[in-house]
């Protein structure tokens, strides 16, 4: 293709991403600069049903003139990013220093919210990433070798976990889990335990939202698996058949080096997908003791009485920065095998 | 939770729909005995009337009463949601606002004085606040900003018979509350007698409020936004939580008020610390009515041989924002006042909140917010940081409950993730 062709080709589409993905990004990163103006405090008599009072409040004229004089708020770098609610450098100095042994070390780094986000959230792409592309590629074989007339039944039954919303998805299981759920309750009375809850420890809560995702994120992996198994040429099958090659061996030799470079596809998709794992803590309720990087970011939105924009912003930055982390080797990979291709 | 919710909302409709075929009924009858309206008082014309409020009964009747006082004629539309909080501060800051009222509290107001998102009220309440007492307009620096029409407070709930039954006198402190649960426990009749809403998030945060405020501590050093509750208050508070919390039902971290309320009317909890507001569902007709019969309320009880009832005095009320037309503003204050000042809604809903209306004849189910208020229970901060702290509480709180970390830690946690927050927002 001529670039000229190309360019106008894709055009649209670059002007699309610059306008609604380029521009966004580049403004929550300008935002995540910023802080607040100073709010001018002063104490007034505030007067309500149970009696009156002095109260600190802040003082509307001094500080809506400082507001306006910058509405972007105060410069502060990379003051944010920082602080002890993101990075904490600081905190992790002083930790380092004052530490009693490497296991005392984790803990301190633990103990800072954004690290205890990113353990959450790369336990659960790196359990959930994994098990999906193998399951997704055994239900792919077995949908695969089913006869014609229950194919199609089975595959919509198996696609099924994709197209339930997600947080209807993880709210219906939510409850099932519950202690007097179907789930729970049989549970309990399988172990014999009466106080057994998954939504109290940690631990459990982790497996939990970890099958859920496993659950969720089979059925795109099995697609694209089935899509690819489509194409498997069938002359080398029916060779390796004739030369006696057990259902395995046909399987190992021939199928998996064919749909190789898809299963690259789909764990790359996963584990950005994964990365940005949010719905599940909400609809299981989850957020005490499990708190991913994409929460972060709602709860300085929304679990707060004031925005916090600045913070918001600084974690979607450090969001995509993992996630450009988290997938650079799997693009290399890609880089190369698309390069011996040639 | 948002099961329980949905059913608590059928549970509404329901009771809407009733409630509406009745009032059509009762209409034609006065309408045939009398020409003129019954709800010509404030008959609004001109002007949109669009309200932001939190989700309870008890503020489904206030609208339907300003509904009704606004007149069929009026443009009048309400948002009931849990988020209100979230969505105020966008939804006024918009100009035109998104919304015309918010229904506020004490708690809720302070972020948007602090954006000066609210409109004075003075010249409105000179003109149409003839009934209103003057106990009901909060005030700040002098000039008037909202209309309070009921005050709320978390206090004991707890069941007779089984009381009685084991021979537990009514507790009057936290202690007594623990050993109370800890005999019905050791009894056998209920594994997890206590009930609370521990909800990590805001929930858990105002457990903390509770019974910090009940050992008589202070959130703030005087004057500034330093945090202060790193300190052996702040302390015995978290213990008695963690406590309570082990007498609760294991999943207390995902339970919210209306998870809690469920809990009772299941008849799994026989002591618990709830809002005053939940007579309106809890003491209704719907549910099991033997549960019902054996609900009696209390007063709050202290802690740590405090004398202030470990809760906090809530009022609810109703507020105008700022960037609405005059029409708007003068519409909706007239609509929402009608009904902040009407007594035969107070009285033919006695039980529903404690109104702060003019000629209320409290109900019964009133005994437990009036004995906060006699107790000289602390109203929730109205200051404009304490959101932040509110914020802080709850995630730090939750590894200390779990036992993975100390109470000074936690507490440590809390300061330093308040004090990350606060500079941010330019408090510090």
């Amino acid at each position: 293709m001529p670039h000229k062709t190309f360019f106008w080709f894709f055009f649209p589409s670059g002007l699309a991403m610059i306008l609604f993905i380029g521009l966004p990004i580049f403004s929550s990163f300008f935002q995540s600069l910023h802080i607040e103006t100073e709010q001018i405090l002063i104490e007034v008599e505030t007067c309500d049903p149970f009696g009156c009072e002095m109260e600190v409040q802040v003082d509307q004229e001094a500080t809506g003139l400082l507001r306006e004089e910058s509405p972007l708020g105060r410069f502060n770098g990379f003051g944010t990013y920082l602080d002890r609610n993101h990075l904490a450098f600081d905190d992790l100095g002083a930790g380092w220093e004052t530490k009693t042994s490497i296991r005392n070390f984790i803990s301190i780094v633990l103990n800072l919210p954004f690290y205890k986000s990113l353990l959450f959230t790369l336990t659960f792409c790196f359990s959930v990433t994994p098990v999906v592309v193998c399951l997704g590629f055994v239900v792919a074989l077995s949908v695969n070798a089913l006869a014609k007339s229950i194919k199609g039944p089975v595959i919509f039954g198996t696609i099924l976990p994709m197209i339930v919303t997600p947080l209807i998805g993880s709210l219906v299981l939510f409850w099932m889990i519950d202690a007097q759920g179907i789930l729970g309750a049989t549970l309990q009375k399988i172990l014999d335990d009466p106080n057994l809850s998954l939504k109290a420890s940690r631990n459990l809560t982790w497996i939990t939202l970890i099958i859920y995702g496993i659950w969720h994120n089979t059925p795109f992996a099995f697609v694209v698996f089935y899509a690819a198994l489509q194409t498997v040429p069938q002359e080398p099958v029916e060779a390796a058949i004739i030369d006696g090659a057990s259902r395995f061996q046909r399987v190992r030799y021939i199928v998996l080096p064919h749909v190789y470079p898809v299963a690259t596809f789909i764990a790359l998709i996963c584990l950005m997908d994964n990365f940005r794992v949010f719905e599940p803590i909400i609809g299981f309720s989850a957020e005490g003791v499990a708190q991913s990087l994409s929460w972060m970011i709602y709860k300085d939105l929304r679990n707060e009485t004031l925005m916090l924009f600045g913070s918001a912003g600084a974690t979607s930055m450090l969001t995509i920065l993992g996630v450009a982390i988290l997938l650079t080797p799997v693009l290399i990979r890609t880089w190369k095998e698309f390069r011996t291709d040639r | 939770m948002q099961y329980y919710l949905l059913i608590e909302k059928c549970a509404y409709c329901a009771l809407y729909f009733r409630g509406t075929i009745m009032k059509k009924f009762i209409y034609v009858v006065l309408f045939s005995l009398v020409s003129t309206g019954v709800f010509a008082s404030c008959n609004v014309t001109n002007g949109t009337i669009n309200i932001l409020a939190n989700e309870f009964a008890t503020l489904r009747i206030l609208m339907e009463e300003a509904k009704n006082c606004a007149g069929p004629d009026a443009d009048f539309s309400v948002t009931h949601s849990v988020d209100h909080q979230k969505l105020q501060g966008p939804a006024l800051e918009a100009n035109p606002s998104e919304f015309t009222a918010k229904i506020v509290t004490n708690g809720s107001i302070t972020p948007l004085m602090s954006a000066d998102l609210l409109r004075p009220l003075d010249d409105l309440v000179a003109k149409y606040g003839q009934n209103l007492q003057k106990s009901q307009l909060i005030t700040f620096d002098g000039k008037i900003y909202a209309v309070a029409f009921m005050a709320n407070a978390q206090h004991l709930w707890y069941r007779e018979s089984v009381f009685n039954e084991l021979g537990i006198a009514v507790p009057t402190t936290y202690e007594e509350v623990i050993a109370a649960a800890e005999k019905i426990r050791a009894s056998g009749k209920m594994q997890n007698p206590y009930g609370g809403a521990f909800k990590a998030g805001w929930n858990l945060s105002q457990e903390f409020v509770n019974m910090y405020l009940g050992h008589g501590g202070e959130f703030f050093k005087p004057g500034t936004a330093e945090p202060s509750i790193n300190n052996a208050k702040g302390v015995a508070a978290l213990n008695v939580i963690k406590k309570l919390t082990e007498l609760s039902n294991p999943d207390f971290l995902t339970h919210d008020t209306n998870a809690t309320k469920i809990e009772w009317e299941s008849g799994n909890v026989a002591v618990m610390n709830l809002w005053g507001s939940g007579a309106a569902t809890l003491l209704d007709d719907e549910g099991d009515q033997a549960i019902k019969a054996d609900t009696r309320l209390a007063p709050p009880p202290t802690v740590g041989g405090g004398s202030n009832p470990a809760t906090t005095l809530w009022w609810d009320g109703l507020a105008i924002a700022k960037n609405t037309s005059d029409e708007n503003a003068e519409a909706s204050f007239r609509a929402l006042v009608g009904a902040a000042s009407s007594t035969e809604m107070a009285n033919a809903n006695p039980n529903a909140a404690v109104w702060l209306i003019k000629g209320y004849t409290p109900g019964a189910a009133a005994v437990g917010v009036l004995a906060s208020a006699q107790m000289g229970a602390t109203p929730y901060p109205s200051i404009p940081h304490m959101g932040l702290l509110h914020g802080a509480l709850s995630t730090e709180m939750v590894e200390f409950l779990q036992g993975n970390e100390s109470a000074e830690k936690a507490l440590a946690d809390v300061e330093a993730a308040y004090r990350a927050k606060a500079t941010e927002q330019g408090f510090l």
